[in-house]
């Protein structure tokens, strides 16, 4: 579902924030979210980052691609770090600066779970966001819970992950916090708006932000957008929002609620070498999967 | 003038947080930590002190919380015990790496497996490559000044390193003693407001921790270990200093009773150097010239000031409560390592590890073990470099 008229462009000098020379593979997803950021929150942002792909991504000491403040922690301690940050800007009356902080699948699904679970019970006022590029890119492809079903990665070399991706979104919608959302990397207005409508709500905010990674997928760096947009497309990954107790589904998502509409998944897989030696038993197991999802989606509509 | 309460070492440790001004604390429970956390959320909730409380989920929560509050220009504070304190263990490194003033407690408690809460200083020496200043206590008074001074040392810009003080689980943790508080405004004007080396709070952009070269690392430590020989001024300066306000002056990163003629010397940490120095008085009143050594802070290591002592002494004796497996216990194995650069001619350096899990060491056993070692040096004998000092 192509858009029929171009929309503007978002509200931001691509260049201020997110500066030219970070150290990222061709194609990767993690500066394109970010200048969604910054376009947001300008340079009044604090990113919490633990060990992943964008610990190397900003580049090295004593250079820094980002013009804003980057605290890189240990692994496990996002959430509690920008706790902790937030907390004490609190105390010391600085309410114009947004504390993120920015994790990885891993270091959000896997090791950093207990300290998310932990930051989002007491309802910090911080934004967390996971981008997903559902495995552990930095280490080099190995599986995480957040890699999807039959993906192959180098710790899953022959038959593929057997299990289905951890819904984290969901998990964090048990918590019972003020504001759940779904993103992708394909569909800069709609993370745009919900940066905006996150920074307006106190306490705790989860964006859970699909981030197709072309060294991890096997894809060619030119096609992260495009295979970002068909895992929206396919149905596979569902926009949508979750607050005053129920989902709203996301602008971009809408016209997939019609499994007519929605395009073979066989075209998201297609395109990405971690697919390659899929079986169309799995294929199959992936549509039952992402069936099972659409109705737990329209259930808290 | 200040004012004495009878406190357990526990509470000495939250009044002294709380007259610190402490902003944020981030804490999680453990046995036998739990009524410093307890007692700072008391004094936070009555209003008595205006500070936030994070009550995390873990301790590595515990301290990766403080660190972000403490970065974000927050006085903060925070206090752990045994496997809370391993479980933090990579927050520990990281924190002195990022050379951000935080002060932590540890109510020390030996290491499972078996499960044992009582005290050692297994969990407390496993600390001494962290970067972090290592101060420890003897009795309830000393732990609220260390505890007290320890914010100004850790604030200090020669120092900007963080600081754990060490007391006892139960032994000073759980036992009531009076202890003097000085008066607020004049610890207020003491200590002053918060400083550090930086501050990350989003007014300006700032990074930290980002990918480094392997030289601009190594440059990172040097400087680490340049800040810990500028703490043992630091140390001196501040226990002069206290001492003024409060008259209690403790001696710096030792202290020695009975030194000065002493031809053997012994040596402790802790709660148990009270007992130590009971017996050794004993011993003197029979006319032993021994003297006591109780190291007060373990890094930076007091070498110089150990030296001074040990100089011309024909015995030292050193008693560990945690040990290096296959080593040695660790204040034996640092003051052996310090003294070779001074003499080749060492005196004889005895070294007995007790008092693990719990085990109760009084003043009658180190009466017995220090003359039984004076007596075989005096017949010209070579006691063992180590032994156990167990007994059921």
């Amino acid at each position: 579902m192509a858009q029929t008229k171009p929309r503007p462009p978002l509200p931001y000098n691509m260049r201020d924030i997110v500066l030219p020379g970070d150290a990222a593979c061709p194609g990767c997803p993690i500066p394109m979210a970010w200048k969604v950021l910054a376009a947001v929150f300008r340079e009044k942002m604090i990113l919490v980052i633990p060990a992943c792909c964008s610990s190397v991504v900003v580049g090295a000491y004593p250079g820094n691609s980002i013009k804003a403040s980057v605290v890189h922690v240990a692994f496990a301690s996002a959430a509690a770090v920008a706790s902790g940050i937030a907390e004490a800007l609190k105390r010391r009356g600085i309410n114009d600066v947004q504390v993120i902080a920015w994790a990885g699948d891993g270091g959000t699904a896997d090791i950093g779970m207990a300290s998310l679970s932990g930051a989002a019970e007491r309802n910090h006022d911080i934004i967390y966001i996971m981008y997903d590029n559902e495995a552990y890119m930095n280490t080099g492809i190995q599986r995480s819970s957040s890699t999807p079903y039959g993906a192959w990665t180098t710790t899953t070399p022959i038959i593929g992950k057997t299990e289905h991706k951890k819904d984290v979104a969901r998990i964090m919608i048990a918590h019972g916090v003020p504001y759940v959302a779904t993103a992708s990397v394909a569909y800069p207005h709609d993370f745009y708006a919900k940066l905006q409508r996150a920074r307006r709500i106190k306490g705790f905010k989860f964006i859970h932000l699909h981030a197709p990674c072309p060294t991890g997928w096997r894809f060619d760096p030119k096609y992260t957008v495009h295979i970002a947009k068909l895992a929206v497309e396919t149905g596979l990954w569902i926009l949508y929002e979750y607050y005053d107790g129920k989902i709203h589904l996301s602008g971009p998502s809408r016209p997939y609620m019609d499994p007519a509409k929605r395009k073979p998944v066989e075209e998201y897989l297609k395109l990405q070498g971690r697919f390659k030696k899929i079986t169309p038993e799995k294929i199959e197991e992936i549509k039952k999967y992402a069936e099972e999802y659409w109705d737990w989606i329209k259930r808290h509509m | 003038m200040g004012k004495l309460v009878p406190i357990t070492g526990n509470y000495a440790v939250a009044y002294a947080a709380k007259m610190a001004r402490v902003q944020v604390v981030a804490a999680y429970p453990i046995t036998p930590q739990t009524s410093i956390v307890e007692k700072l959320a008391e004094f936070i909730e009555s209003g008595e002190l205006d500070a936030t409380m994070i009550r995390v989920e873990s301790e590595h929560s515990a301290l990766a919380a403080t660190f972000g509050a403490a970065l974000a220009g927050a006085r903060a504070f925070t206090a752990t015990s045994s496997h809370g304190l391993l479980y933090m263990h990579e927050w520990v490194h990281w924190t002195s790496r990022a050379r951000v003033p935080v002060v932590m407690a540890i109510v020390t408690r030996t290491i499972g497996t078996p499960w044992n809460i009582w005290p050692d200083h297994s969990d407390f020496m496993d600390q001494r490559d962290t970067g972090w200043i290592l101060g420890f206590g003897m009795d309830n008074q000393e732990v609220f000044d260390l505890t007290v001074q320890a914010f100004k040392i850790s604030e200090d810009p020669r120092v900007y390193l963080p600081v754990m003080i060490g007391l006892e689980g139960f032994i000073l943790g759980h036992t009531t003693m009076p202890v003097e508080l000085p008066d607020q405004k004049e610890l207020d004007d003491w200590l002053g407001p918060r400083r550090q080396g930086y501050v990350i709070d989003g007014r300006e952009p700032l990074a930290i921790g980002n990918l480094a070269w392997p030289e601009d690392t190594e440059e990172m430590f040097m400087d680490i270990q340049k800040a810990m020989e500028e703490a043992k001024q630091v140390i001196k300066e501040v226990d002069e200093s206290y001492g003024k306000l409060t008259g209690r002056k403790y001696g710096g990163l030792i202290q020695c009773i009975g030194c000065s003629n002493a031809k053997y010397v012994a040596i402790a940490m802790g709660a148990w150097a009270g007992d130590l120095i009971e017996a050794v008085q004993r011993l003197r009143d029979e006319g032993y010239p021994v003297g006591v050594v109780r190291i007060r802070f373990v890094r930076p290591f007091p070498i110089e000031d150990l030296w001074r002592i040990i100089n011309g002494v024909k015995g030292v004796i050193v008693f560990d409560r945690a040990i290096s497996f296959g080593a040695w216990g660790q204040i034996y194995t640092d003051l052996v390592a310090g003294l070779a650069q001074y003499t080749r001619n060492l005196p004889v350096i005895s070294n007995i590890v007790a008092g693990i899990g719990g085990v109760n060491v009084t003043h009658t056993d180190f009466y017995k073990l220090v003359k039984n070692f004076v007596d075989i040096v005096e017949k010209g004998e070579q006691p063992p470099v180590f032994t156990w000092y167990h007994r059921r």
